[in-house]
């Protein structure tokens, strides 16, 4: 036997170029960067490179960011082999809790963040438990809690305040941290996206228990039998998405002044593309943080990108379900590539 | 004789009012290969689930090195040193083979403030640990489960749990889906974990596999052991005669004969 360390490409100094671009490919970003390349080249064709400028980026950036607040655990959770729907009810909820309890009622600005964020954690926890304790699918479940959600907001809002919106002055504190635009177009959300990714990034692809959300999302059964406490697991993932879609709904009643009831659902079907976009795989078990991230800009360009151009605004649907199906098709080809990837023995290397 | 490493005792199971297994007892020594053979149905999967602490048996005791002991879960029989390695090993395809290789069990190092996952460590062992077994194809930790071949996934489960200090090994059929090469070099690696004093539960319809490596043969048919038997105390024709529930098999095994004939590829009788 050689004494050579037998694991050669990933922790040598500098692995040749090509190695490196090999690898990039097998990675599940890999679909959604060619998404976001090729989108943002038909874009500065089609509406040039306006978009691109700082106003211009702010547009699509603030969509991103509050999009990619949402998608991010919604594509954590895929990756762990659920969904969550509840998101697009639980937005308006806490918008609403905030406004009702510091605009329409006067409590102190805290006392309604802490109000709304706390709706999304219950909203979170009894999602987890029901897919933990009952054999529900979770896309079932949180359709459950989406409408019951979505009812007892609608229901409370008008019995309480009379209204289905409902205005809110978050004083300048809150604005700052939560709701202000800076440099007039960006939105502060974005540098709380950003925080939010850096600490899922680190989570999944760094820390051990991203090892146990793979884990979960590949074999719910070997996973528990490896002894990772799965139904633990599984709540936290709700108890993170559902504070995310509070913490969406809330800066969102703090940076247009008011809430309304319903301002949610459009975020179910936008989060699940980017995902998806992203190169997460629908039934779990992969995907990235990079991915959905990349995946979210790409529909947020789309989306936003749009207006940039000559054409009318509804051809961004038809652009948007084209790439998803393109995504998936990619994403398909290079999970199948990475799984066939085997380094052949040094002499055998192709030149 | 010397006490084994487990006993089972009198193990009865049955479902609501089906009865599927009656009155099971047996024993496996370290470094000795015990197969269990028997037709579909039998009950085979049933017993190794009992072991591995899936399902709980209706009446009888488990014993370890002679103490009583009772799994009420996966991970208490893991716990006790009993791995069992289902039929397509490694179960996360998408995962790579340093990472499934430590799933629950992770190598961490410090980096800063924080703790990360030592992915270079982790996939040193696995790879080191696979290629003990002479798996010596896979050198990549990073290269996903899902790639390998079905041996080379079952050599992983089986270094695995090896890694992770088995002394019982369960295979339940893991040279079902293989090809001749392949089944060929799992059983090698079974006998690799003999000679490492593991005991060795393996379950099989193929009887020229089950006496390439066992040392001592169990035969279920519907619930009951029907014959308990050590190496050369019985034929081939024997064995099969008893898996197919002691019927006369003379006309079958004509048929079996004509068609290994006419299909090449089959695995030859061993002499
Ligand atoms: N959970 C269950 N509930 C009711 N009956 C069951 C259950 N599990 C197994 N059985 C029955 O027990 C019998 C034995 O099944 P088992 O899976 O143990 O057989 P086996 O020997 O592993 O067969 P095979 O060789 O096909 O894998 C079968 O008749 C099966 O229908
Ligand atoms: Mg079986």
């Amino acid at each position: 036997m050689k004494s050579t360390n037998p694991v050669q490409p990933s922790g040598g100094p500098a692995p040749a170029p090509a190695a490196r671009l090999g690898n990039f490919v097998r990675r599940p970003e890999m679909a959604s960067f060619i998404g976001l390349v090729a989108v943002l080249v038909f874009f500065s064709f089609f509406g040039g490179t306006s978009f691109l400028s700082p106003s211009g980026a702010a547009s699509w950036l603030n969509v991103a960011a509050e999009l990619g607040i949402i998608a991010l655990p919604v594509g954590v959770l895929m990756i762990a082999g659920y969904l969550d729907i509840s998101i697009g009810a639980v937005i308006p909820a806490s918008s609403m809790t905030i406004a009702i309890i510091s605009g329409h009622f006067h409590a102190p600005i805290l006392v309604g963040i802490v109000a709304a964020l706390a709706l999304g954690l219950v909203v979170g926890f009894i999602n987890g438990m029901l897919v933990v304790r009952t054999a529900v699918p979770s896309l079932i479940v949180t359709l459950a809690t989406l409408f019951a959600v979505a009812g007892l907001t609608l229901g409370l809002s008008v019995i309480l305040t009379g209204s289905t919106s409902v205005a809110i002055d978050g004083g300048p504190i809150a604005k700052l941290l939560l709701g202000q635009f800076v440099d007039k177009a960006f939105e502060v959300i974005i540098f709380w996206w950003i925080a939010i990714v850096l600490v899922a990034g680190f989570v999944l692809h760094f820390s051990r228990y991203g090892n146990w959300i793979f884990a979960l999302g590949g074999d719910k059964e070997s996973a528990r039998n490896a002894g990772i406490p799965t139904d633990r697991l599984t709540i936290v993932l709700f108890l993170f998405s559902g504070t995310c879609a509070s913490f969406v709904g809330l800066s969102q009643a703090l940076l247009y002044n008011s809430a309304q009831v319903s301002a949610g659902q459009s975020f179910i079907f936008n989060s699940i593309i980017s995902v998806v976009i992203g190169g997460v795989l629908l039934t779990g078990g992969y995907g990235s943080v990079v991915g959905i991230v990349l995946g979210t800009l790409t529909f947020s360009i789309v989306n936003q990108g749009i207006y940039y151009t000559g054409f009318n605004a509804n051809w961004a649907s038809l652009i948007i379900g084209v790439l998803l199906f393109a995504a998936v098709l990619m994403n398909n080809t290079f999970r199948t590539m990475a799984l066939a990837y085997a380094p052949r023995a040094k002499g055998g290397a192709k030149p | 004789m010397t006490t084994p490493l487990l006993r089972l005792a009198g193990i009865n199971k049955s479902f609501g009012p089906i009865d599927v297994l009656h009155d099971i007892s047996l024993e496996v020594q370290p470094g000795e290969v015990l197969c269990l053979l028997g037709d579909n149905g039998a009950g085979k999967s049933t017993l190794i689930k009992i072991l591995s602490g899936v399902y709980a048996p209706t009446s009888g005791r488990i014993e370890m090195e002679g103490k009583p002991v009772a799994f009420d879960s996966p991970r208490s029989a893991s716990a006790h040193g009993i791995a069992t390695v289902h039929q397509f090993g490694g179960t996360f395809p998408l995962m790579s083979i340093g990472r499934s290789f430590f799933v629950g069990a992770e190598p961490t190092r410090r980096w800063g403030p924080l703790r990360i996952y030592d992915r270079k460590r982790a996939n040193e062992i696995a790879v080191t640990a696979v290629r003990e077994f002479g798996i010596t194809r896979i050198d990549d930790g990073d290269r996903l489960v899902g790639g390998l071949s079905g041996g080379e996934r079952q050599a992983l489960a089986i270094a695995r749990a090896v890694h992770f200090g088995a002394r019982v090994l369960i295979l339940d059929e893991p040279t079902a889906a293989l090809g001749v090469k392949e089944a060929a070099h799992v059983l090698r690696i079974v006998l690799q974990a003999r000679r490492r004093g593991l005991a060795v539960i393996f379950i099989t319809h193929n009887v020229t596999h089950a006496r390439t490596v066992g040392d001592h043969f169990a035969v279920l048919i519907r619930g009951a052991k029907a014959a308990d038997f050590r190496k050369g105390e019985k034929s081939r024709e024997e064995i099969t005669d008893l898996m197919a529930g002691g019927e006369a098999m003379a006309e079958l095994d004509a048929e079996i004969e004509s068609y290994m004939v006419t299909h090449e590829g089959h695995p030859p009788p061993v002499g």
